[in-house]
């Protein structure tokens, strides 16, 4: 009980921050949605962050190195450090000076200009919002599952139907998703762009303290530095998958087991040395068979796993941050920045911010591996760690709260940018500017927000047993297909309206196939490990290519515009 | 001259990242980080001096210029 009332306190705080910052709100719809152009570089760094680094960067990476192992981080940390720098460096200035020099708020209003075409737009959007939904949803349903394992027992007589035996009486998934949701709305009501600014900051602060906070509890609770690296699953000369130490919670320690407990059994690798081995501290590919209990039944059920990344795999996924490129949100951000001197922290600082979240996530479930049950939900491992070995209520609480704080940080500016658009470019654009008043296009704008936050809510309460790693990893790459759009608008004059609807249409058609293949958000990968990403680029940029190619060139005026004498840009 | 060391330098992190040579490697550095993971997290403290080198030496003040300069606003209002 005593954890969640911290909990309910963060959320009462974050509703405060709301209301302060719609003390700042100077009634515009321009304030509303890009807060007056005010956003400078650190507001712009813990926003890029915090919304990009959402339950996918805490809840995600651990559930996925609990999975797969330390190759988590190459496989989307180090390489975003990189991918998603150039992309400020080389995308989001050079939209910024469009943005500042010809007015645009949107990305919808800058691809309707650079392609002369306002059909663009309207393909364009619900794509937009197809693609988001699954990023939002991770939100939901990382939320739900972070918040049952460290409330179990609070409510052992109202909540009797628990996602395991384990977690009966804690708050259930529906009922935080929920709440979350209403807070969420409830602060980017009341501030818009600015009040989820400040609300980014803030929480991206909270998420990253707590998070370092949670890492040194946890290797204490591990034994010390020392102690952490044989926590990991090892491999037996038998081929067995054993665990060597249990945490006792009664005692506060961690325990030998004498003999070790099996966990599951190797069945193939090409390594030829597996004795002792710990796969899940190297990226070596290990196919694992385990068990989970069946949480009705108790009937043990086997289930296979592989654990390390194949090399194509790793290779292919740097195909997935180029998805920066294309979010609504961060588009937004890059055209209303107050300068270009902006962006240079954010540069820098982006790298090293992945860095400390993702390192101590990514560790966490390796050890995890070690001391928890192999059926457990991956999004469910680092709540269930810091159930398992921070004793402190309270200290859950906070921690816990610092998830929330992840989660929400990036729920907000999706919700906000999605109502933006739908009101400028779709409905104010339709209807020309004097049919509404500025009060009417908010309302507008809200009345739009809180449909999303309803369809959100209700697929997230249909997919909640989603991988939250996976599930944000399709929303990635159907962004990063539509990559190819954006860097031909900017670099490439002889991109053309059709070449760039070719290209949408082409990056949405093989996007929805592998995503049906998937099972709809399931990992995926096409013949020797290729991430359907790289599929997706590959065909967004040849229909790019070839149907501009194919078609009229831009009018002279959109050339001179979009691509002044080399003096000038 | 900058520029075109930070677009070399910019490559050669992407060869980097494929560091297929500790790819069966579990050993621990300070006694708890497996190397494949120290390896990737000094990748990413290089992907930030490689940031802050581009802000140095390869900064489109071009593009702020461009920007700051007449808008197409101000420009239908002198017409």
């Amino acid at each position: 009980m005593t954890t969640l009332l911290v909990i309910v306190g963060y959320l009462c705080l974050l509703l405060g921050l709301g209301f302060f910052s719609s003390r700042l709100f100077r009634g515009t719809s321009k304030d509303y949605f890009v807060a007056s152009h005010s956003i400078g570089p650190f507001l712009l760094l813990m926003s890029v962050f915090g919304t990009t680094m959402t339950a996918f960067a805490l809840v995600g990476s651990t559930g996925k190195s609990f999975e797969r192992g330390i190759g988590t981080y190459g496989l989307m940390a180090s390489i975003s450090g990189l991918v998603h720098a150039a992309i400020f460096f080389l995308i989001g200035i050079r939209l910024w000076a469009f943005g500042k020099k010809h007015g645009y708020l949107t990305q919808i209003q800058f691809f309707r200009a650079r392609f002369e075409s306002d059909s663009i737009g309207y393909l364009l959007f619900p794509i937009l919002v197809l693609l988001v939904v699954p990023y939002l949803l991770i939100g939901i349903i990382g939320a739900g599952k972070t918040i049952e394992p460290v409330t179990a027992g609070a409510f052992p007589t109202l909540f009797t139907n628990p996602s395991a035996p384990p977690w009966l009486g804690g708050v259930p998934p529906w009922l935080t998703g929920l709440v979350v949701s209403l807070v969420v709305l409830s602060y980017v009501f009341m501030g818009g762009s600015r009040g989820a600014a400040f609300a980014n900051t803030f929480q991206t602060i909270v998420f990253m303290i707590m998070g370092l906070v949670a890492f040194v509890f946890i290797i204490n609770a591990l034994g010390g530095v020392g102690k952490a690296g044989e926590i990991p699953a090892r491999i037996t000369d038998k081929d067995l998958v054993v665990q060597d130490y249990r945490f006792d919670k009664d005692s506060g320690a961690l325990l030998k087991n004498e003999p070790p407990k099996p966990i599951g059994k190797v069945l193939s690798s090409e390594s030829s040395n597996l004795t002792d081995a710990q796969p899940h501290f190297w990226r070596e590919p290990v196919q694992v068979e385990f068990k989970k209990k069946n949480p009705k039944t108790g009937e043990l059920i086997p289930f296979e796993r592989e654990l390390g990344i194949p090399f194509i795999t790793f290779v292919t996924y740097l195909f997935i941050p180029l998805s920066v490129g294309m979010f609504p949100h961060l588009f937004q951000h890059w055209l209303t920045a107050k300068n270009a001197k902006s962006f240079r922290l954010t540069v820098i600082a982006h790298p090293l911010c992945i860095m400390v979240v993702w390192v101590p996530c990514v560790l966490v479930g390796a050890w995890a591996s070690g001391v928890l049950p192999p059926g457990i939900p991956p999004p469910a491992v680092l709540s269930a760690m810091l159930n398992l070995l921070v004793g402190d209520p309270v200290l859950i609480g906070l921690l816990t709260a610092g998830v929330l704080a992840a989660i929400m940080s990036s729920l907000d500016s999706q919700f906000l940018c999605l109502g933006t658009i739908f009101t400028n470019d779709i409905v104010v654009h339709r209807a020309g500017k004097e049919k509404y008043s500025d009060k009417q296009i908010i309302r507008i704008a809200r009345a739009f927000i809180i449909s999303i936050v309803a369809l959100t809510y209700g697929l997230a309460m249909l997919a909640k047993d989603a991988n939250v790693f996976d599930l944000a990893i399709w929303c990635f790459s159907g962004f990063s297909a539509l990559f190819p759009v954006v860097f031909a608008a900017l670099y490439w004059k002889r991109a053309t309206k059709e070449g760039a609807m070719a290209s949408i249409v082409g990056a949405l058609v093989t996007w929805v196939y592998y995503f049906h293949q998937s099972g709809y958000g399931g990992e995926y990968m096409v013949g020797p490990g290729i991430v359907p990403a790289a599929i997706c680029f590959a065909v967004s940029a040849s229909a790019m290519v070839v149907v501009s190619l194919a078609t009229k060139p831009p009018s002279s005026q959109t050339i001179a515009k979009f691509f002044p004498d080399s003096g000038e840009l | 001259m900058g520029k075109i060391i930070v677009w070399f330098l910019f490559g050669l992190m992407f060869l980097l990242h494929q560091d297929f040579w500790w790819w069966e490697d579990a050993d621990l550095i300070f006694g708890f980080m497996p190397i494949g993971l120290a390896f990737h997290a000094g990748f990413s403290v290089a992907c930030a001096i490689l940031g802050w080198l581009a802000i140095k030496f390869a900064w489109p003040s071009h593009l702020e210029e461009f920007a700051e300069g007449k808008t197409d606003c101000e420009s239908q209002r002198s017409s």
